[in-house]
């Protein structure tokens, strides 16, 4: 259970910005912090981390205090036990991908805990490589292997998708879920992708101006359902499909449309489409 | 044109090297701790000390020499307080010169460290904060091997410019042979006694040597011996 309760003045861009914010997170759950840029996202994540002073506020992790202001107990970074992935990665460039891992290793752990995670992020062929030679994506890999390697309690992702491409980012959004499943995390996730939100989070809080403006289950408090579909031609993201239907995100409405007469072939979830009726059917076109 | 190398003592050039080897060990142990104090400090008094550091770039060498020739001599209290209780005299010494470089060399050593430490991006010091990396684990194995060609740049500068050293030297060094009397303060001599020869020796050498540092530093920086070795 993570509990916080923060307030900073920040100097954002359009001025100043009070962020005021009240979070309970259950054990074992994937929140999101979704909200447009500058809304105070990533300042609550960096306050939970360590990496930014509250003006005020407390942070209660399993009962385990990191942060509060009353008793001037502000916990160093080193001492939370958080896996944080960056935005833009931040690997050791004098390291190989192994050194970056191994550095990670706690004191006194055995460097054998690194193995399922290079199998789990699919590493192997890259394990002797700097990172300058990967491609944003398997960086990003590395990146979270190597937040996991010294067994968080908390795993803290600041917009840990939004440098990649979307084939990528549906690959890595797989690996995220998995981690988080597999080593039984909690996980708190920025993103202003709202088909990523959909896809990993079990709840969101949605942010404006350092404010929570709405919670809950990310279905039920970002999108509304809509049964057949739109009555003009849309752009929308895909974000699952079975046998019989199609789930679509046009914008913030989800679409659920049989796929009879749809050839599914080439469709998967995160592909772009363009949605559009025609008489009584439906015509799907790829984009891009 | 006929280059005329006379057979030359060659004491003050020994002398310079070593004094120039000495300084520069001596100012990357100083000066890392100093540069990383400078880049990640929060604390007001660092622009004080940025300030004193940036000094020897701007004063005359002169006026460093003699105040550092009042502060040392035993007439003045820190002087009398370093002879009485070290034993130490640093005017008209050896010592005394390398602690004179040291400060003469010292934005030099500390100014290419510091930038190196400003412009590498601040969350690869977060990264390894949130890997529970203790601050020294930090800076030697994640921030010091990524400024590399910054401490190349660094420990260069400091060499080549205590080499070329003399306002400094002369005013609390003189010029003692095999003491204080480096190759700067021969050419002057040698010049003054009008032996045009010896002097353009010193001055050759000098010149040819700072050259070639300075070439294989912008080689190296410039990545003109990748893969040549390994850095």
């Amino acid at each position: 259970m993570v509990k916080a309760e923060l307030s900073k003045r920040l100097h954002a861009m359009g001025g100043e910005m009070v962020l005021d914010v009240q979070l309970s997170i259950e054990k074992g759950s994937f929140v999101t912090l979704y909200g447009k840029s500058g809304a105070g996202k990533t300042s609550i994540l960096r306050m939970i981390a360590g990496l930014m002073k509250p003006d005020q506020g407390m942070v209660d992790v399993d009962g385990v205090e990191w942060v509060d202001t009353d008793e001037k107990l502000l916990l160093k970074p080193q001492h939370r036990q958080v896996g944080f992935v960056f935005q833009d990665y931040a690997l050791f460039p004098n390291m190989t991908v192994l050194q970056n891992l191994a550095y990670a290793l706690g004191k006194g752990q055995p460097s054998s805990d690194i193995d399922p995670l290079i199998e789990m992020m699919e590493l192997g062929d890259l394990q002797h490589s700097k990172p300058a030679t990967l491609s944003g994506g398997q960086q990003q890999r590395v990146a979270l292997a190597r937040a996991i390697v010294p067994r968080p309690k908390l795993l803290l992702l600041d917009e840990p998708l939004s440098a990649l491409d979307w084939e990528i980012r549906q690959k890595l959004q797989e690996f995220i879920r998995l981690v988080h499943d597999e080593y039984d995390l909690t996980s708190i996730m920025v993103s202003h992708d709202l088909p990523e939100v959909l896809r990993l989070s079990d709840y969101v809080y949605v942010l404006e101006n350092g404010k929570v403006v709405k919670q809950g289950e990310p279905i039920s408090t970002l999108v509304s359902n809509r049964e057949g579909i739109p009555r003009f031609g849309k752009l929308g993201e895909i974000l699952s499909i079975d046998a019989e239907s199609l789930t679509v995100l046009v914008d913030n409405d989800i679409w659920t449309v049989p796929t009879t007469n749809i050839n599914t072939h080439e469709l998967h979830p995160g592909r772009k489409v363009w949605i559009a009726p025609i008489s009584n059917d439906v015509v799907i076109n790829l984009m891009d | 044109m006929q280059v005329i190398l006379l057979a030359i003592d060659m004491g003050p050039l020994w002398l310079t090297f070593k004094l120039a080897v000495i300084t520069t060990v001596l100012l990357l142990i100083l000066g890392i701790p100093l540069a990383y104090w400078l880049a990640y400090s929060s604390s007001r008094s660092r622009f004080i000390v940025e300030t004193l550091v940036s000094m020897p770039l701007v004063l005359p060498p002169t006026v460093i020499g003699f105040y550092l020739l009042l502060a040392f001599s035993p007439g003045s209290g820190f002087g009398l307080w370093l002879d009485q209780w070290l034993g130490i005299r640093l005017v008209f010494s050896f010592e005394g010169l390398v602690v004179g470089s040291i400060i003469y060399s010292l934005p030099f050593m500390v100014q290419p460290i510091r930038a190196g430490l400003v412009n590498l991006p601040v969350n690869l010091m977060e990264a390894s904060d949130l890997l529970g990396k203790s601050g020294l684990t930090t800076l030697r194995q994640v921030l010091l091997p990524n400024i590399k060609s910054s401490l190349l740049t660094a420990t260069v500068l400091t060499f080549a410019h205590t080499v070329g050293e003399f306002g400094v030297v002369l005013m609390i060094g003189g010029s003692i042979p095999e003491v204080t009397k480096v190759a700067s303060i021969a050419i002057y001599e040698e010049v003054e006694s009008l032996n045009y020869a010896s002097a353009n020796t010193y001055s050759a050498i000098l010149f040819v040597i700072t050259f070639v540092i300075l070439l294989v530093l912008n080689l190296t920086n410039g990545g003109y011996f990748k893969g040549l070795w390994k850095w």
